[in-house]
């Protein structure tokens, strides 16, 4: 064996040596960071642990498949769902309502947001309307939309913008008081106008913020769903639950709930992918 | 000197009130001061004694409630390209590259597209940022970022830098590092530099003379003539001179701030 490799291993070795004795013994130090191996590990045991128990505990007979069915009973129900096309078809109409309803909200609650940040007679003037309307239970509102927007997709789209609008709208209005004030005042010694600094500096200052309350509140936009669908809809992923209800079918509730859940999450992941090339210039270094 | 110039700025019994009713509060009381064309001024005080406040004011940003203020002879009606503006936060368009944030302090400017071209040329080279120009603030050390600042605040050529606590944020090595290169930066283009800071030393440092102002209301404390020759290097923070100018500043300083923290107790 050449010396200096002998003389690295043994150097190497007694590194190795002098760390695992120092090391304190567990991973539950405070503060104290752990491997990355671990760190992500921990996250996948976490679930598939809860399957398997789930498993288990539905295959020994310990619940009755009522309450809850086994997860084969799930992926039955999925496959059901997927070969008759009902879930297609569910998640369209559902899609379709969520795009139109969280659209509608948010082409309306940007502008008056940015009015609102920029100008203290707009915030004065609707921001405690807002503040107060914000608090409306939604559900409590479905009386008052069916009379406003009858029983169509109207009334769907109606209270996924109502659910949505208010919040977004004081939001986005945050987003814009939050930019450096400084960004306007360079603006106005480089002799821009008012329109202009609105324009060119405002608006992209804060467009990263307006970007992330898109992607919460289209996420909300999603939980606000089954609510939307509570009455008189032939269709939607929030509908099939509510169906689901009257026939005790929990595996159809279980999976159209996870499967909700699924797509608020492909959103979220879709717009923080969208907003990262966007914004190439938030990124440090 | 023999005959009166017209004063860079001229600043007559300024004053601001902030709040009203109930909440009305004299942030400044009577400023009177006269700063020369070319001269370096640095303003210096405790926290909250307003001296950001008669900053803004003379670059346009705030109005002053009584009192006037003259640039070149004229009264300031808001913001304007005579004066470039460098704030304590980087305050860069992020969007924008270094190149960028240069060159758009320069659309207000009826030079040629190449006259511009070369002129954020000039302006990164001498601020030392070669290599940078396409590179965005969130890339770039604080240090960095603030030199941005300082060319887009001098690249259109404004006869009065005014300057907010910009080196504030930065470690100790890097804020000697840009003061000489602001120094170097005055003395090539001869402009009149008024200078906000709570760094004794720095407003020494820096200065031709120190303004000290008192807290609460605040007004003019001591003003004080600074006679170490320039070019100043680093090491004149050392000698015997500055020490002396040095300890009359902290001297004041640190009465006001007894005096703010009395109030504060009384309070």
């Amino acid at each position: 064996m050449p010396k200096t490799s002998s003389i690295a291993a043994n150097a190497a070795a007694g590194r190795i040596d002098r760390r695992q004795s120092r090391r304190k013994k567990g991973l539950l130090r405070l503060r104290q960071p752990i491997p990355d191996r671990v760190f992500t590990t921990a996250g996948l045991v976490v679930p598939v642990v809860l399957v398997l128990l789930w498993f288990a505990v539905t295959a020994l007979g310990l619940v009755k498949p009522l309450f809850l069915p086994s997860p084969l009973a799930i992926l039955e129900e999925a496959w059901r769902q997927i070969s008759t096309g009902i879930l297609f078809e569910d998640a369209a109409v559902s899609s379709y309502r969520i795009i139109v309803g969280w659209l509608s909200a948010a082409v309306l609650a940007i502008p008056v947001g940015i009015l609102m940040g920029n100008f203290r007679l707009f915030e004065g003037a609707l921001e405690p309307l807002i503040s107060t309307v914000r608090y409306m239970p939604i559900v409590a509102l479905i009386p008052l939309t069916i009379l406003w927007a009858g029983i169509g997709d109207e009334q769907k789209i109606l209270i996924l913008f109502l659910g949505t609008f208010f919040q977004m709208t004081l939001m986005v209005m945050d987003n814009v008081k939050n930019i450096d004030v400084n960004l306007i005042r360079a603006g106005q010694t480089l002799g821009f106008s008012n329109t202009e600094i609105l324009w060119r500096i405002i608006l992209p200052a804060a467009l990263p913020a307006i970007w992330d309350t898109c992607r919460i509140t289209i996420g909300w936009t999603w939980t606000y769903l089954v609510v939307a669908e509570l009455v008189a809809a032939q269709s939607g992923l929030g509908r099939r639950i509510m169906d689901a209800q009257r026939y005790l079918a929990t595996d159809t509730i279980i999976f159209g709930t996870l499967f909700i859940g699924l797509l608020g999450l492909l959103t979220d992941y879709a717009f923080k992918r969208t907003g990262r090339s966007l914004f190439r210039w938030t990124a440090d270094r | 000197m023999t005959m009166a110039p017209i004063p860079k700025i001229r600043a007559e019994a300024v004053g601001k009130i902030f709040g009203e009713g109930a909440d009305e509060f004299l942030a400044i009381d009577r400023i009177d001061l006269t700063v020369a064309p070319n001269e370096f001024v640095s303003i210096v005080g405790t926290s909250g004694c307003g001296k950001s406040t008669f900053l803004n004011m003379v670059g346009g940003l705030t109005e002053p409630t009584f009192g006037d203020i003259l640039i070149d002879g004229k009264p300031v009606k808001g913001p304007g390209r005579d004066r470039g503006f460098v704030f304590q936060g980087y305050s860069l368009f992020e969007w924008m590259t270094v190149e960028g944030n240069i060159l758009f302090a320069l659309e207000k400017s009826r030079l040629s597209k190449p006259e511009k071209t070369e002129l954020v040329r000039q302006f990164i080279h001498e601020v030392g940022l070669r290599g940078f120009e396409k590179s965005y603030p969130r890339q770039l050390s604080g240090g960095m970022r603030q030199r941005v600042a300082i060319a887009r605040a001098l690249v259109y050529k404004p006869s009065l830098l005014l300057m907010d606590e910009p080196f504030g944020a930065l470690d100790a090595q890097t804020r000697g590092m840009m003061q000489e290169l602001l120094l170097k930066v005055w003395e090539d283009h001869k402009v009149t530099v008024l200078f906000v800071t709570h760094d004794v030393e720095e407003a020494i440092f820096l200065a031709d003379r120190v303004i000290v102002l008192a807290s609460r209301p605040g007004r003019i404390k001591r003003e004080l003539t600074v006679d170490l020759p320039r070019p100043r290097q680093f090491d004149i923070v050392t000698s015997p001179e500055f020490s002396q100018l040095k300890r009359g500043v902290l001297a004041d300083i640190r009465e006001e701030t007894l005096k703010v923290m009395s109030l504060g107790d009384a309070g």
